[in-house]
């Protein structure tokens, strides 16, 4: 089937074109990176994990949000879902794909990178972290393969498929889960020091997750014969308007946690992050704006007029998107390190090399989703050609 | 013809896996030791320190000022080749001074003697009982010894940082570019580090192995002392007995192996 990848249209290969140029782009600074060091990202000694980390953290959401329609679809057999699953899954396969590079491109030695295979060390979360990654990515990749294949040869799907997707299910919120506890079981971070990180992570990446798959199912809908279908897009904005409520909910409860215990280690990153501490505050009009529009998207999504309009729709998931990514994306990492564990506030900003390595990471995450929804929706074309 | 080249690619990228998966086999069975080969033996040194637990105590009434605490700081940077870094956000250092209220941020400070709010505190690793950077660690690039020194294997490490966002007390440093440069005198006694790894305080283990005791401790005249927390006779009990000391972010229970008399 990847042989559909190889024939498009003009667009197809001009955006193909553009991809790989930024990959290029952040290939070449990467490489610069390998030679000098992290020394040319933003971080210091004090705040050591930056922007690679956070789209990390970020990412792994979207990845799990594939399981937002393999639930509904094999466990309660919901079956407009069965039309669009393979986009999910192919999504956490991309998803996955820039997790892995992001974690990749921030190690300070990434030639000894199998150390953690040949010096397995179990009571270490980031081995448990890389066993989750890199089994969701293989488990995404076989479902979403065989699935299709079968779909396009009009026969059901072995066997043999079934219980690896039942185990998918668990599977997806496992990685949320192990990547929240890579933070959330430290002993000197106020910020991450809470029972509500996974919880809170999971949330998030299913609003995040599902927001971006209806932008993706509108765009495929515009661009392509294949319509992923009005019910279909619709449940997913309800998931996306439950699961951003929960969010939001969830950091309620922190707030108030956080605040009326009135604990200075945990209230101080939220003083920095939201008012600003000790002068410090470059993050603070992102967070009230990540809360903004996080707020206006729920308000978009909850009323059943807005949401049913799919134009508003369209900006509802932009704004879910774009609130999550920067709670997640920019806040949440930068936001456990200042102040420092000895109350220091020593900031942290990217640079623009890189920021660029990043865009390289996500043109990467692009590519693969661009390739394997082009497979995905010629098969679904010729499928429907047959039919008809 | 084309369906069989087709499982042949499958079966090919299956077995690629499976070659990768290879030295994780042994995974379980090997995760105790430090990857010695079975039958390989460390010989220690006769003149070599032994104890159950390192410990340190830093009677602070000793110094008046951060003039008294330089010293100590120069000879332990130099002779680990710890390099002196231009830019603030790569710097390097494995015992460095604080004030009171940044190396005990949890203690209340308000009316405090003003001695105290006013004196550096040295601080360093704490070679915790019970280390949260070794818990965090994914390739056993820094693990507890014996003798309850944290160390660091800087051939191992990865450099993924896990370490740094796991210590409450900012013992690590990370070399974001390469140290070597920035190194005055190159001490050919202790290995250099390149970047891209975390390094710390060794408790001078290189010194121990032969004997002598920590350069700090050697350089304090007499403000600082090193021994077993394990065995009551010792120098460092006696002192804790006779003393009332603090430690670091205590509540925490990682158990700091560094005491201070204020």
């Amino acid at each position: 089937m990847l042989e559909k990848a190889l024939k498009g249209s003009k667009r197809y290969y001009g955006w193909i074109t553009v991809l790989l140029a930024v990959i290029g782009i952040g290939f070449g600074f990467y490489l610069w990176q390998l030679r000098f060091g992290l020394g040319i990202t933003g971080m210091s000694r004090d705040v050591t994990w930056g922007f690679y980390i956070a789209q990390f953290t970020f990412l792994v959401g979207v990845a799990a949000s594939a399981v937002m329609l393999v639930l509904p679809y094999y466990l309660h057999h919901y079956k407009a879902f069965g039309r669009i699953t393979i986009l999910g899954e192919f999504l956490a396969v991309a998803s996955v794909s820039m997790c892995i590079l992001f974690i990749f491109v921030d190690l300070g030695q990434p030639m000894r990178v199998l150390n953690v295979l040949l010096y397995p060390t179990p009571n270490s979360i980031l081995f448990w972290d890389m066993i989750v990654l890199n089994g969701y990515l293989l488990l995404n990749i076989v479902i979403g393969w065989k699935v299709l294949e079968a779909e396009r040869n009009a026969v059901p799907p072995p066997g043999w498929i079934k219980p690896l997707i039942y185990l998918s299910i668990p599977w997806a919120v496992s990685i949320h889960t192990v990547t929240a506890f890579l933070y959330c079981g430290l002993p000197g971070r106020g910020f991450w020091l809470t029972a509500i990180l996974a919880p809170r992570f999971l949330a998030s990446a299913f609003a995040s997750g599902p927001s971006l798959l209806i932008l993706l199912c509108l765009i495929v809908r515009k661009l392509t014969k294949f319509d992923p279908g009005k019910e279909q897009i619709q449940s997913l904005a309800k998931i996306v308007a439950y699961a951003i409520s929960i969010n939001v909910f969830f950091f309620l409860c922190e707030v108030f946690v956080v605040f009326y215990s009135n604990i200075p280690e945990h209230m101080d990153h939220f003083k920095y992050l939201f008012v600003g501490l000790h002068g410090h505050g470059v993050l603070v009009p992102w967070m009230w704006a990540s809360l903004v529009l996080m707020a206006v998207s729920i308000l978009l999504l909850v009323v059943p007029s807005t949401r049913q309009n799919e134009s508003i729709l369209a900006i509802a998931c932009v704004t879910v998107f774009a609130g999550t990514w920067i709670d997640k994306g920019l806040g949440m990492i930068s936001g456990g390190f200042v102040p420092s564990p000895l109350h220091h506030v020593n900031e942290y900003v990217p640079t623009l090399p890189e920021l660029l390595i990043a865009l390289g990471v996500w043109a990467t995450g692009f590519f693969i989703l661009t390739v394997l929804f082009k497979i995905a929706v010629t098969v679904k074309e010729e499928v429907a050609g047959v039919a008809s | 013809m084309k369906r069989s080249r087709r499982s042949f690619l499958q079966l090919a990228g299956v077995s690629a896996l499976g070659l990768g998966l290879k030295p994780a086999a042994g995974l379980f069975a090997a995760s105790g030791g430090h990857g010695r080969a079975p039958g390989e033996k460390v010989l220690k040194s006769e003149k070599a320190l032994k104890a159950k637990q390192w410990a340190m105590v830093i009677d602070t009434r000793k110094f008046e000022s951060a003039e008294d605490l330089e010293p100590l700081i120069e000879v332990c940077h130099k002779i680990h080749n710890v390099p002196s870094m231009k830019d603030k956000r790569h710097e390097i250092k494995w015992i460095w001074e604080e004030e009171f209220e940044h190396a005990f941020p949890t203690q209340e400070l308000r009316f405090l003697p003003e001695r105290i709010a006013q004196l550096p505190f040295l601080t360093l690793c704490n070679h915790c009982e019970h280390p949260p950077c070794v818990r965090a660690c994914p390739t056993k690039a820094t693990f507890k010894r014996e003798d309850g020194i944290v160390l660091m294997d800087f051939h191992r490490c990865i450099g993924c940082r896990f370490c740094m966002a796991a210590c409450p007390y900012g013992s690590r440093s990370f070399n974001f570019r390469d140290p070597r440069p920035f190194i005055e005198e190159i001490n050919p006694d202790y290995p250099t580090r390149m970047k891209g790894v975390v390094e710390k305080c060794n408790f001078c283990a290189e010194r121990l192995a032969v004997g002598r005791m920590p350069a700090c401790v050697e350089a304090s005249n007499g403000a600082i002392t090193f021994g077993d927390l394990e065995d009551p006779e010792s120098e460092v009990r006696a002192l804790l007995r006779e003393n009332y000391t603090i430690r670091r972010k205590q509540a925490l229970g990682t158990g700091p192996a560094i005491y201070y008399i204020v």
